[in-house]
C-alpha cells in the first residue's frame, strides 16, 4: 500500500486536471445561450449537491456522489409473484 | 501474468482483440449473453445467439488458446417483452448440459419496470430449479442503487439458491456493499466513462479486500476497452499491491466462482 504522500504524489494531477475539466464545463454551460433556464435541472442542482459531498470531507466520497445521482428506493416497492415455468 | 475476464461480449469484438488477449495473458474468458444493440424481435434469434455463444465463439477462442465460457438467459433490456422473454427462456433448459455453459446470465434489471422484475423472477425461478449459477446484470446510472436493491430484494425473498452462488455484476462504491454483505459475489465493471475506472475499482478492493470480488472489461459494441482486466492490473502493481492479491482477483476468484457450476471441469 502506498502512504498518503505517496498517493498525493501520484494523483495531483490527474485531480487537478478532472477539477479543472468541471469547472469549464459549467462555464461552457453558463455562456451558452438559455443558461438561466438549465439551472433548475436536476443534473445541474446534482452537479451542486457533489460539489458539496466532496468539501463535507467525511470518508467514502465517491459513494456519497454516487448516491446523489442515484434514484431513491422504497422497500415495499411492488414485488412480481415468484414465477414458475 | 494469467488472468481471467469474467464478462466480455466477445460475439461483439474482433479476432484482433482474442490475439491481443492472449497477448496480455488472458487464459479464460465469460461471455453472458445480452442485448445486442437492437431488439432481436423472436424467439428463433436467440436460438441462434445461443448457439453462437455455445458453440462458434469457444472455437475462435481457442485459436488464441483462450478458453471461452458462457451464460444463457434473455437479457432485461428486451425482457421488457414478457410473451417474447417467455419463448426464450423455454429455449434454455436443454441446452444447460452443455460443458462450456456456466449457468443462467446476465439477467437483471435495465429501467426498473414490471415486466423487467417479473421476467427476472422467473429466470432466477428457473436457475434454483435446475441448481444453476447466476450472473446478474444491475442497471446503468441514476437506476443502478435502486435496480440493485430490487434485485437483492427478489433473491433474499426467492430463497432457493445460495448467495454465493450468485454473482452481483457492474457494482460501484453505492452497491458493492449491500451485495457483499447478501453474501453474493461481485463484480466491478472497468468501463470508460460509465460505471468504473480502474482505479476506483482497486480504491473498492482496498477498501472492501479482495475476497469475492472480481474485475472485468465487459467490452461490447460501446466505448469499451477489452484490455481493462490489464489496466487495472497495471494500476495495482502501481499501488504495490502483493502478487498474490493481485492474481486473486483476477484469476482465483472468478475461477472460484466458476467452479461451483455443477459442469464444471477444471
Amino acid at each position: 500500500m502506498l502512504s498518503a504522500q505517496q498517493v498525493l504524489d501520484r494523483n495531483f494531477l490527474e485531480i487537478r486536471a478532472n477539477l479543472i475539466v468541471v469547472a469549464a464545463a459549467l462555464d461552457r454551460i453558463d455562456r451558452a445561450a438559455g443558461a438561466d433556464r438549465v439551472r433548475a435541472d436536476p443534473r445541474v442542482t446534482g452537479i451542486g449537491k457533489a460539489l458539496k459531498a466532496l468539501m463535507e470531507g467525511a470518508p467514502n466520497r465517491a459513494e456519497s456522489v454516487q448516491m446523489v445521482f442515484s434514484e431513491g428506493y422504497d422497500p415495499n416497492w411492488a414485488r412480481p409473484r415468484a414465477g414458475s415455468r | 501474468m494469467s488472468y481471467i475476464d469474467p464478462h466480455i461480449h466477445m460475439v461483439s469484438r474482433v479476432t484482433d482483440d482474442y490475439q491481443r488477449l492472449a497477448q496480455a495473458g488472458c487464459e479464460m474468458v465469460s461471455e453472458p449473453a445480452f442485448w445486442a444493440g437492437f431488439d432481436r424481435g423472436s424467439a428463433a434469434a436467440f436460438a441462434s445467439y445461443f448457439r453462437h455463444l455455445i458453440e462458434f465463439e469457444p472455437q475462435r477462442a481457442a485459436r488464441y488458446g483462450i478458453r471461452h465460457l458462457c451464460w444463457l438467459c434473455i437479457n432485461a433490456k428486451e425482457a421488457e417483452d414478457v410473451p417474447l422473454a417467455r419463448e426464450v427462456i423455454c429455449l434454455i433448459p436443454p441446452l444447460l448440459d452443455r460443458p462450456n455453459v456456466l449457468g443462467i446470465g446476465e439477467i437483471g434489471l435495465n429501467k426498473n419496470t414490471r415486466n423487467e422484475a417479473t421476467v427476472f423472477m422467473e429466470q432466477l425461478s428457473m436457475a434454483a430449479d435446475l441448481n444453476e449459477l447466476v450472473l446478474v446484470h444491475t442497471p446503468h446510472l441514476e437506476d443502478k442503487y435502486k435496480g440493485t436493491r430490487m434485485i437483492l430484494d427478489m433473491i433474499r425473498e426467492l430463497g432457493r439458491i445460495a448467495p454465493e452462488r450468485v454473482l452481483i455484476d457492474h457494482v460501484e462504491e453505492h452497491t458493492i456493499k449491500p451485495a457483499l454483505e447478501a453474501g453474493h459475489w461481485a463484480g466491478m465493471t472497468l468501463y470508460p466513462v460509465t460505471k468504473c475506472t480502474p482505479a476506483r475499482a482497486a480504491d473498492m478492493i482496498e477498501g472492501y479486500g479482495p475476497d469475492r470480488l472480481m474485475i472485468n472489461s465487459a467490452g461490447d459494441w460501446g466505448p469499451s476497452n477489452p484490455m481493462a482486466v490489464p489496466e487495472c492490473v497495471a494500476e495495482m502493481k502501481a499501488r504495490a499491491w502483493p502478487p498474490q492479491t493481485i492474481r486473486k482477483v483476477t484469476y482465483e476468484n472468478p475461477l472460484a466462482f466458476f467452479s461451483q457450476c455443477k459442469r464444471w471441469k477444471g
